[in-house]
C-alpha cells in the first residue's frame, strides 16, 4: 500500500468520538457507581454519619478526597497527551499542602500523648484492603478510556489512573472509616494508595503503548 | 508545499466532515514526515530503505489518535510529538538508545523539503496481515479508490458496516505494525 493510498483509507474513516475529558468524565462515573453500589453491598457509610458531618475532621477528610479527585483528574488528562508537560503531578501538591496544615492542626490541638492512637486508628486493615478494592472499578474505567489517548509515558498514564482511581476509592471509604485524624488519613490512606498506583503503572506500561 | 498552510484549520475543518481538508492535511503532514523519518534515521546512522514504513505507522497513528488533540491548542506541536513518540520507538526497537531531537532542523511544518518521492514508493504488505474481508474493504477503498458506498454495495453491506469494518481495520494495521520488526 502506498501512502497516498493510505491517505485515501484514513480520509474514508470517519470515526469521531466525544471529546477526551468528556468521555474520561463519564467512564470514571460510571466506575465510580460500581464501587459505590460495591460500597452499599459491603460497608456502607458509617452509622453516625451526620453527627460525623458536624466535626471538621471528618469534613475535612471528605473535602480532601473531593479536591484529590479533581486535581488527579487535570494529571490524567494531561499525561494522555503525547506533549510533554513538565510536572504533571505538581498539581497534587495541593493535596499534599492541605493534609500538612491539617496535621500542623491537628498537633497542636490534641495532647501529645494520644498522637500515637490518632496515627495507629481502629481501621488501618480494613482501610489498607477497602480502599485498593473500591478503586478497581475506576481504575479499569479510567484505563479503558486512556488507551485511545496517546500518553507520552503509557506508565506515566498508568500511574496517573492509579492516583485517580484511588482518589476515588478513597473518597468512598471515607464515608464508612471512623479514624478521621488527619494523622491517620495522611499515613494509611497514602499507604493504600500505594498498591493502586503500582497497579496503574504496570497496567499502564502493558496496556498504553501505542 | 508552496505555501505554509495552517493545519489547525485544516484539522478543525476535518473534524466538522471535510473530508478534502483532511486529504490535504494528511498529503502536507506526510511529506514532512517523510523528511523528519529520513533525518532521523540518517542521524541514528541507520538504513533510510523502509523510512516510509515509519511514515505510515505515524500516519495512522496520527488518524486513530486525532481526537487527543485539543483543538484550542496549536496542532503542530502536537503532530511533533507523535511524530517523537513513533520515531522514538521504531529506532528503539532497532536498537538505537540516544537521546533524539527531532525538531533542530524543521522550524515549522511547513518548511519545504524534497518534494513528494516517497509516496510513490509500495511500502510493506501490511494489507496481507488483515482477515479477508477487511482487507478487501481497505483494498478498495485505498487502492482502487472506491467509496465506503460503492464497496458496501459490491459486498452486500451497508455503508455505515462499511465504515466500521474500515475503522477497525486501521487499529489492526496500527498494530501490525507496532508488532513486526521492520
Amino acid at each position: 500500500m502506498r501512502t497516498d493510498q493510505l491517505i485515501a483509507a484514513l480520509v474514508a474513516d470517519r470515526t469521531a468520538s466525544a471529546p477526551f475529558v468528556r468521555r474520561l468524565m463519564l467512564s470514571l462515573l460510571a466506575g465510580g457507581l460500581v464501587s459505590l453500589g460495591l460500597f452499599w453491598l459491603t460497608l456502607r457509610p458509617r452509622p453516625d454519619l451526620e453527627p460525623a458531618l458536624e466535626t471538621w475532621r471528618f469534613d475535612f477528610k471528605i473535602a480532601l478526597m473531593m479536591l484529590t479527585v479533581l486535581l488527579a483528574f487535570g494529571f490524567c488528562r494531561d499525561v494522555a497527551s503525547p506533549i510533554v508537560r513538565p510536572h504533571p503531578a505538581r498539581r497534587l501538591l495541593l493535596s499534599a499542602a492541605a493534609i500538612a496544615a491539617a496535621i500542623a492542626a491537628e498537633l497542636i490541638l490534641v495532647p501529645q500523648a494520644s498522637w500515637g492512637t490518632r496515627l495507629v486508628g481502629s481501621n488501618s486493615l480494613i482501610c489498607m484492603s477497602a480502599i485498593p478494592f473500591f478503586s478497581l472499578a475506576p481504575l479499569a474505567a479510567v484505563l479503558l478510556i486512556l488507551r485511545s489517548g496517546a500518553p507520552a509515558s503509557p506508565m506515566l498514564a498508568g500511574a496517573a489512573a492509579g492516583v485517580l482511581a484511588a482518589a476515588c476509592g478513597a473518597t468512598l471509604y471515607a464515608f464508612h472509616c471512623f479514624d478521621d485524624s488527619p494523622l491517620f488519613v495522611a499515613t494509611w490512606y497514602t499507604l493504600a494508595a500505594l498498591p493502586v498506583v503500582a497497579i496503574g503503572a504496570w497496567a499502564g506500561h502493558r496496556l498504553l503503548r501505542w | 508545499m508552496s505555501s505554509p498552510k495552517d493545519l489547525s484549520a485544516l484539522m478543525r475543518a476535518a473534524r466538522a466532515g471535510d473530508g478534502e481538508a483532511y486529504r490535504q492535511l494528511l498529503g502536507e503532514v506526510a511529506i514532512w514526515l517523510r523528511g523528519v523519518v529520513r533525518r532521523g534515521l540518517v542521524r541514528a546512522a541507520m538504513g533510510v530503505e523502509d523510512s516510509e514504513d515509519i511514515v505510515q505507522e505515524t500516519l495512522l497513528a496520527m488518524h486513530l489518535k486525532r481526537d487527543s488533540w485539543d483543538d484550542s491548542q496549536p496542532l503542530e506541536p502536537w503532530l511533533r510529538a507523535i511524530a517523537h513518540h513513533k520515531l522514538v520507538d521504531q529506532l528503539r526497537r532497532r536498537g538505537f538508545r540516544e537521546h533524539l531531537d527531532i525538531d533542530d532542523h524543521a522550524e515549522t511544518l511547513a518548511a519545504p523539503d524534497k518534494g513528494d518521492e516517497g509516496s510513490s514508493v509500495d511500502a510493506r504488505q501490511m494489507l496481507s496481515t488483515l482477515p479477508e474481508r477487511q482487507r478487501l474493504i481497505v483494498g478498495a477503498i485505498s487502492i482502487e479508490g472506491h467509496s465506503a458506498r460503492d464497496v458496501g454495495q459490491q459486498l452486500g453491506m451497508s455503508e455505515g458496516a462499511v465504515r466500521v469494518a474500515l475503522h477497525r481495520a486501521l487499529k489492526l494495521l496500527a498494530v501490525a505494525y507496532r508488532r513486526e520488526p521492520s
